[in-house]
């Protein structure tokens, strides 16, 4: 296509009304209600946070270059940590997929003009961005010592650090996030155009809803106990502290109570990107979609049943650490179910290999590794050898990097023609997608060896004998870094230069492909469509379809 | 399928979304008035199962400390006024009678008898926080204040032999039971602190109604913010039906 067809076309494609150029002042974004841009505002947000995080780590990789403790002090060490795991748990993972996709494309997806309550969205974005710069102001202000999980009593009565600052922080985030599952649950529920029954809702949707159910279920318990944290820090209350009768390993019940379902709400919106892309790139419907979407739902009510696993090694009694071991040995079910089913759809599928699928396809693999020795860490023999060191770090690494993360990356590229309009560059995005699935496994493999000779996690100093796989770790760290600053560039660049994207760039199927403009109009449809057919239903697809009409009228088994 | 999705296409303009509703109470997002009642009811009971997780954090801990330490904890509720606790929860209960009545005013667009019960019931839930004041300034007189004034049962046990000789002469022999007091007053801090706290909103959004049915005193309202506060106000109650008898009435048994 030539400079000029090229102009002439991103002037025609400017004139039509979008959600993007209907109105430009940066004030129209700061109180927009629109679930589109608010996805977009999300979007920038957990960017940001994650670039802080992502510092942090970098700081972590370098120190573990030498075994003595040389670059950062044990004191300046902690802080880094911390820094790390709050930014990319409470304000980049938690928030990533569901924040920024779930509300640019649950609408889209199930034929509403917008969430339930728009302003409560637009409300819990201020809150996750508020709470985020509060945690990023207590880090200014000298930083948190505890690592992400707070616990007492390093976060209460030995504190000196800016806990309570941090915590208030991650509470007021807590409330966005609640805020936002009741905004999905009740979005799903009630939102649906008509014909969109709860079987053909595309299993991103089916995700969604089991991870704002934990949003909605375990959320608020943490905030109670961040909550009592900061009361035991402001007024002395002492119910974590054992001087004063209270009990600190309560303090993990309650913690884990929400963050190990909180691993769920990182993980399963990832897998429902990964269902979308691998039936979109193998032109297949999803295998077994039931068992796929009740899956889901397994995981997430499962998920709150395991919390005691974080805590074998605390002396809990024997009998309910056998409980917690079976539950937790119960998750892999739901979750082997998921894999299976996606190695099913692929076969006999016609793969393309575009960057989205790259990203998919990694994250199976990623996360079956993290799942598996997720298996390791659940059987209470080998978890006590384990219980604190970098195994432990290695494996969830390939949960929330090598399976959310990269779901994350999958579903950026994915739907970035129907955010942007615009198309990125292809090779670019399957070489990053290389470089961090390279990079990743050479940062994280050896510190399963290093977890297993017994490197504990959280010091700044280790033993000589170690060094070689830390450089490894970190030469490693190095190379994902780059698969991450690529992304920035290249998307970036497609804003201005990358091809005008079609309405249906992947021939995918899903409303928000086949009904929805190119760069989705502020209502997102002309009107509600009436709903027909069943998700994916490659098998009935023609390609050369007359694309916006406003009702999809299908020979499916419906 | 939701029953309110039937009529969603046979729009004859095509005018959705383009503020061509009919109804001025309809959201943009919302086809007809019933999904918007609908929604707006699912959403507010997720609300509230999203409070019942949040207050149920700190129930739990209650009742496991409660198990843990259940003499220091029997004898340290007797500190409680059960006068005071009885009225409160009958000034709460009948709030939530004028809230009712007040909801039903509402539907029927009686807006003077809605804004009457509305302001009795913002009067019930005032007299409600003052009732915890006067309780409140009382555990600071008698030294009951866990972390900062905490001195009733070891620099003023004189003033607990008067009324329970039988608390005084424990204390003594087992001085250990003082930091597991000191942990019941710190749940009973932190449990009503946060109910109090909600009802303070309460009296906000409640007042909130009450200017809102004052300004527009001749127009139709829409019915739906009304009944979400009105199932808030319910909440706030029930929460209280639950602290009073755990905190007040139930002792070592």
């Amino acid at each position: 296509m030539s400079a000029a067809e090229n102009q002439m076309e991103t002037q025609a494609h400017h004139e039509k009304v979008n959600y993007i150029n209907v109105r430009t002042t940066l004030l129209s974004w700061l109180v927009t209600l629109d679930h589109k841009r608010i996805g977009i505002l999300y979007l920038l947000t957990v960017s940001f946070f994650f670039l802080i995080g992502g510092l942090a780590a970098s700081l972590v990789r370098m120190e573990l270059v030498s075994p003595k403790g040389d670059l950062l002090e044990s004191d300046t060490y902690n802080k880094m940590f911390t820094t790390h795991g709050v930014m990319m748990i409470f304000f980049f993972l938690i928030p990533s997929i569901p924040a920024v996709f779930g509300n640019f494309l649950l609408p889209l997806m199930i034929g509403a003009r917008d969430v339930a309550f728009p302003r409560l969205n637009l409300l819990s974005w201020y809150m996750v961005a508020g709470g985020g710069l509060l945690a990023l102001a207590a880090l200014i202000m000298g930083g948190v010592d505890t690592g992400w999980t707070f616990y007492t009593p390093y976060s209460s009565s030995f504190a000196k650090t800016q806990v309570a600052l941090t915590v208030v922080g991650i509470f007021i985030a807590g409330f966005g996030s609640i805020f936002t599952g009741i905004n999905f649950l009740v979005t799903i529920h009630k939102m649906r155009a008509p014909g969109m029954t709860w079987f053909r809702l595309p299993l991103f949707v089916w995700a969604m809803y089991a991870t704002s159910l934990i949003m909605v279920l375990g959320t608020p318990v943490v905030a109670i106990t961040l909550l009592l944290v900061a009361v035991e820090r402001l007024l002395g209350l002492g119910i974590f502290d054992p001087a004063r009768g209270g009990d600190p390993i309560l303090f993990q019940h309650l913690f884990w109570f929400y963050s190990h379902p909180a691993v769920y709400i990182m993980i399963l919106p990832s897998m429902g990107v990964v269902s979308e892309v691998i039936s979109a790139f193998s032109k297949r419907r999803i295998f077994a979609y039931h068992f796929v979407a009740f899956s889901s739902l397994a995981i997430a009510i499962i998920g709150f049943l395991v919390w005691g696993h974080h805590m074998f090694s605390t002396g809990q009694s024997m009998y309910l650490g056998v409980v917690f071991s079976f539950i937790t040995f119960l998750v892999a079910v739901p979750s082997a179910i998921k894999v299976f089913n996606w190695l099913t759809t692929l076969y006999k599928g016609r793969i393309e290999l575009t960057a989205p699928m790259m990203y998919g396809l990694g994250f199976i693999g990623l996360f079956t590794i993290g799942g598996v020795t997720g298996l390791h860490l659940a059987a209470m023999a080998t978890n006590v050898h384990l219980t604190d060191t970098y195994f432990v770090v290695a494996h969830f690494h390939y949960v929330m990097v090598g399976g959310a993360i990269m779901g994350y990356m999958a579903a950026l590229h994915f739907w970035w023609p129907k955010m942007t309009g615009r198309m990125y560059p292809e090779s670019w995005a399957k070489l990053s997608a290389m470089i961090i699935f390279i990079g990743f496994n050479v940062t994280f493999m050896p510190q399963f060896i290093l977890g297993y000779m017994g490197m504990p996690r959280r010091y700044h100093s280790y033993n000589e004998e170690w060094q070689v796989l830390n450089v490894l770790s970190t030469a490693g760290s190095s190379v994902m870094g780059l698969g991450y600053i690529l992304p920035l560039g290249y998307l970036l660049w497609s804003l201005k230069y990358g091809k005008i994207a079609p309405q249906n760039p992947w021939n995918a199927r899903g409303l928000e492909w086949e009904i929805v403009d190119a760069i989705p109009h502020p209502h997102n449809f002309e009107t509600i469509p009436i709903v027909t057919q069943e998700a994916y239903d490659y098998e009935h697809w023609h390609p050369n379809k007359p694309a916006q009409q406003p009702v999809i009228v299908g020979g499916g088994k419906s | 399928m939701s029953n309110t999705t039937q009529d969603l296409s046979l729009d004859p303009h095509g005018a959705h979304g383009h503020g061509a509703h009919d109804n001025p109470h309809l959201g943009e997002q919302f086809e007809d008035i019933a999904q918007q009642y609908d929604t707006y009811t699912v959403g507010m009971w997720a609300f509230i199962v999203q409070e019942v997780m949040f207050f149920g954090g700190v129930f739990a801990a209650y009742a496991i400390y409660r198990y843990k330490y259940l003499e220091a904890f029997s004898y340290a509720h007797l500190e409680l006024d059960v006068f005071w606790g009885t009225v409160n929860t009958f000034v709460l209960l009948f709030s939530s009678f004028t809230m009712a009545l007040g909801v039903r005013a509402a539907m029927l667009q009686a807006r003077k008898a809605q804004i009457g019960f509305f302001l009795a019931t913002i009067l019930f839930a005032c007299v409600f926080m003052g009732v915890k004041y006067v309780e409140y300034s009382a555990k600071f007189d008698h030294g009951l204040i866990p972390g900062h004034n905490f001195t009733l049962y070891t620099e003023h046990l004189n003033e607990v032999r008067e009324k329970h000789p039988h608390v005084a002469e424990a204390v003594e022999k087992n001085p250990a039971l003082v930091p597991q007091m000191e942990l019941f007053f710190g749940f009973y801090f932190a449990m009503t602190g946060l109910h109090g706290l909600h009802v303070l909103i309460g009296i906000i959004v409640i007042g909130a109604l009450v200017i809102r049915a004052w300004i527009n005193k001749n127009k139709p309202l829409d019915y739906m913010p009304v009944e979400m506060v009105g199932l808030y106000w319910h909440l706030v109650d029930i929460v209280w039906i639950f602290l009073f008898p755990l905190l007040y009435l139930v002792g070592g048994h």
